[in-house]
C-alpha cells in the first residue's frame, strides 16, 4: 500500500515541477531562437553545404550510372589489393552478385557513396583531433564528455537540431551518420598514440626530433593498428546509421528498410537488411585484412 | 674530430611537482628520505660533480634505484635538471633553447637504450638511417653510411630483417649501428648491455672496445656490473641513492675503496684483470732481472706470461721501454687473491 499523502506536506509530496508555462516558454525562446540564428545565417550553411552536397552527388552518379560489372571489377580490385586474399576477393564478389540478384544493386550504390564519404569525412576529422587529444591531456578532459554524449544521446535526437540547421535531404542525413560515426575513430585514434612505447618515443627524442617527425616516423606507424580498429568500428557505425538517417531523405537501402518497418513489408525488410550486413562483412573483412597486412613486421619470428 | 670532455657540476634533480622549491632546504643538507616523508617529492641526484674526459669511456655504475638512468638523462637533457650545470664543449646543455637543444641531440649525442627502442616498423637498415634522416641528410648518403656501420657491428645481410626477427643481441648490434651512423662525438649507452645473455655481452664490450679505440668517442655507460664497468671504464664513477661516493680509475676503486658499500662491491672482483703491473711492482734493486713487462700489463696476463716462460723473476718497463720496477710471482699472486679491506686500507 502506497504511503499516503495526508501526512507530508504537498512539496514533499508531488515533485515541485517547474509547471508548463515556463517550459513553454522556455522551449519557445530556445527552439525559436535556434531558428533565427540558422535562419540569419542561411548563406553561410549552404556555402559549408554545398560541396558536400556535390561530392556525394558526385560520388552516388558515378557508383550508379556506371555497369554493374565495371563496379564489381573494380570492388573486386580494391578488395585483394587491400587484402591480398583471393577467399575474400570470391566472396566479395559472389554476396554482391546476390545482392544484384534480387535487385538491390543501385540501392546498395546509393549506401556505398554515402557510407563512402561518411567514413572519408570521419576519418579526415577524426585523426586530427585524435592527435590532438593524445597530446594534451587537458583537450581530452574536454573532448571525452562530448564523446560520450555523442554516443549515448539516442540518434534520433540529433536528427532534429541536424533537420533545423541543414533541413531535408542527402547532406543533413551524410552530418548525422558522421556524428554517429566519428567518436570510435577520435578515441581510438588518441588511445593508440597514447599507448606508443615511451622507450621508443624517448629514443626518437635523444635523436633530436621535432615533434612533427616523432608523429610521422613514430606515433602514426606505431598506432596504426589501433587506428585501423578505429576505422572499421566508424565504417560499421555508419552503416548502422545509415537506416536512420533514411528518415531525413537518405535514399538507398535504409530507406527500403523504413518503408518496410512503416508497411510491414517482411520479407522487403530482411532482404535490405542482408544487403547492409553483406556490405558490412565485405569491409569489415577486408579492413582487417589490410591491418593485418600492415603489421606483418610485427611476427615474432626470433624468440 | 677532436671529441670534448662532459663536465657535470653540482648537479641536483628533485621529482615532483614542486621540486624546485625544495632545493635550498636539499643543499641545506635535508636528506632523501625526510624529503620523500615530509614533502612527497623523491631525491633523484644531489650533487653530483663528475668530469667525463673527452675520447674515453667513463662508466657510471649504480644499482637500480642510484639515479644513474636519470644521470645519463641530463647530458641530452631527456630529464631537466633542478638546478646545476652540465658543460660540453663550454656549453651549458641545461641553458640551451629548444632548437639549440635539438641540434645539440641531432649532430652531438646518440643514444643506445636498454631495451634497444628501435622503431618496430622499419627494417634493420631504416632504423640505422633514422638519426641522419631526422638531420635531413640525403637518402642515397644515409644509405651508404648506414650500410657501413650495420656491416661494422656484424649484420652484414641482415638490412631487410625487421627487428623483431632479431634476437637480442643482434637487435642491441642495431641500437649500436643507429648511434654510430650518426657519427656524434658523444655516445650515450644507457644499460646497453644489461638485457643480453652473459657471452653475448662480453662479445658486444670487446665490439665496443674496438671501435672505441679507432673512433675516441667520449662514451657515457650505464651499468649495474661492476666486471663491465672495470672492463670498459677508462673512468668510473659509482653512484648510490643519488650521489657519487666514489670516482676514479678501475684501480682506484678495486685498490682503494672508499666506503664498506663499495668494499663489499670489489670483494667479488677477479682483481687480477684489473690491477696493472706497475702498481704493485717494487722499486728497481740492482740491474733489471728476467723477462721485460709492458707496466700496464694486467696481472693476469703477467702470471701468465711468467709462468709460460719459466720465470719467477721480471722487471717492469715504461712505454718507451725503461725499466721501472721489479715484479716476481709471488708479489702477483699476493696481489690477485688478496682482497684487501676498506679498514686494512685506512691502517696501512
Amino acid at each position: 500500500m502506497a504511503i499516503q499523502c495526508t501526512i507530508l506536506p504537498d512539496l514533499l509530496c508531488n515533485f515541485p515541477a517547474i509547471g508548463d508555462t515556463s517550459i513553454r516558454a522556455a522551449r519557445k525562446t530556445i527552439d525559436d531562437g535556434f531558428r533565427n540564428l540558422v535562419r540569419a545565417n542561411s548563406d553561410l550553411i549552404s556555402v559549408v553545404v554545398r560541396p558536400l552536397q556535390l561530392f556525394l552527388n558526385f560520388l552516388e552518379d558515378l557508383f550508379v550510372s556506371t555497369p554493374w560489372i565495371v563496379v564489381l571489377l573494380i570492388m573486386m580490385a580494391i578488395v585483394y589489393a587491400a587484402s591480398r586474399n583471393i577467399r575474400i576477393t570470391l566472396g566479395t564478389a559472389v554476396s554482391m552478385m546476390l545482392i544484384g540478384a534480387v535487385g538491390l544493386w543501385n540501392d546498395t550504390m546509393v549506401t556505398l557513396a554515402i557510407v563512402t564519404v561518411a567514413t572519408l569525412i570521419a576519418i579526415l576529422v577524426g585523426l586530427p583531433i585524435g592527435i590532438l587529444m593524445a597530446r594534451s591531456d587537458r583537450l581530452q578532459s574536454i573532448v571525452n564528455p562530448i564523446l560520450d554524449v555523442m554516443q549515448t544521446m539516442p540518434s534520433f535526437v540529433y536528427l532534429i537540431p541536424v533537420v533545423v540547421i541543414f533541413g531535408i535531404g542527402k547532406v543533413p542525413g551524410l552530418i548525422a551518420v558522421v556524428i554517429y560515426a566519428v567518436p570510435p575513430m577520435i578515441r581510438l585514434t588518441n588511445l593508440g598514440i597514447r599507448l606508443v612505447d615511451k622507450e621508443v618515443l624517448e629514443a626518437a627524442d635523444a635523436f633530436g626530433s621535432s615533434s612533427r617527425q616523432k608523429l610521422r616516423n613514430v606515433q602514426i606507424p606505431l598506432a596504426l593498428p589501433t587506428i585501423m580498429a578505429g576505422i572499421n568500428q566508424t565504417i560499421m557505425m555508419s552503416l548502422a546509421m545509415v537506416v536512420v538517417a533514411s528518415m531525413v531523405g537518405v535514399g538507398g537501402l535504409g530507406k527500403n528498410v523504413l518503408q518496410a518497418i512503416n508497411n510491414q513489408f517482411f520479407t522487403i525488410g530482411f532482404l535490405n537488411g542482408f544487403a547492409l550486413v553483406v556490405i558490412a562483412i565485405i569491409f569489415d573483412r577486408t579492413s582487417q585484412a589490410f591491418g593485418r597486412r600492415l603489421q606483418k613486421h610485427s611476427e615474432v619470428i626470433h624468440g | 674530430m677532436a671529441s670534448h670532455g662532459i663536465e657535470v657540476k653540482n648537479l641536483y634533480k628533485i621529482f615532483g611537482p614542486r621540486g624546485r622549491d625544495y632545493i635550498d632546504a636539499v643543499k641545506g643538507g635535508l636528506s632523501k628520505q625526510e624529503l620523500n616523508e615530509k614533502y612527497g617529492h623523491v631525491l633523484g641526484l644531489q650533487d653530483i660533480n663528475v668530469s667525463m674526459p673527452g675520447g674515453g669511456i667513463t662508466v657510471v655504475m649504480g644499482l637500480s634505484g642510484s639515479g644513474k638512468s636519470t644521470l645519463i638523462r641530463h647530458i641530452n637533457r631527456l630529464i631537466d635538471p633542478t638546478a646545476g650545470e652540465v658543460l660540453y664543449d663550454g656549453v651549458d646543455v641545461c641553458r640551451m633553447n629548444e632548437n639549440d637543444l635539438r641540434a645539440f641531440r641531432r649532430h652531438k649525442t646518440a643514444m643506445v637504450f636498454q631495451k634497444f627502442a628501435l622503431l618496430p616498423h622499419r627494417t634493420v637498415l631504416d632504423n640505422a638511417v633514422y638519426g641522419l634522416e631526422i638531420q635531413g641528410v640525403d637518402r642515397n648518403e644515409s644509405v651508404k653510411r648506414a650500410s657501413q656501420w650495420i656491416e661494422r657491428v656484424g649484420l652484414r645481410g641482415f638490412e631487410r630483417h625487421y627487428p623483431n626477427q632479431l634476437s637480442g643481441g643482434m637487435q642491441q648490434r642495431v641500437g649500436l649501428a643507429r648511434a654510430l651512423t650518426n657519427d656524434a662525438d658523444i655516445l650515450l649507452m644507457d644499460e646497453a648491455y644489461s638485457a643480453l645473455d652473459p657471452l653475448i655481452r662480453v662479445d658486444m664490450q670487446t665490439v665496443l672496445l674496438e671501435l672505441q679505440k679507432e673512433l675516441k668517442k667520449t662514451v657515457v655507460f650505464i651499468t649495474h656490473d661492476l666486471d663491465e664497468a672495470l672492463r670498459l671504464g677508462d673512468t668510473i664513477a659509482i653512484l648510490r641513492d643519488g650521489r657519487v661516493v666514489q670516482q676514479g680509475t678501475g684501480q682506484q676503486i678495486v685498490l682503494t675503496p672508499a666506503d664498506e658499500y663499495i668494499t663489499a662491491f670489489v670483494k667479488e672482483v677477479n682483481r687480477g684483470r684489473v690491477i696493472q703491473a706497475k702498481t704493485v711492482m717494487k722499486p728497481l734493486a740492482g740491474t733489471p732481472e728476467g723477462m721485460p713487462i709492458p707496466h700496464d700489463m694486467i696481472l693476469e696476463t703477467v702470471a701468465k706470461s711468467l709462468t709460460e716462460n719459466g720465470q719467477t723473476q721480471a722487471h717492469v718497463v715504461d712505454a718507451a721501454g725503461q725499466p721501472i720496477g721489479r715484479i716476481d710471482l709471488p708479489i702477483v699472486i699476493t696481489a690477485m687473491v688478496t682482497p684487501t679491506s676498506h679498514l686494512q686500507q685506512q691502517a696501512a
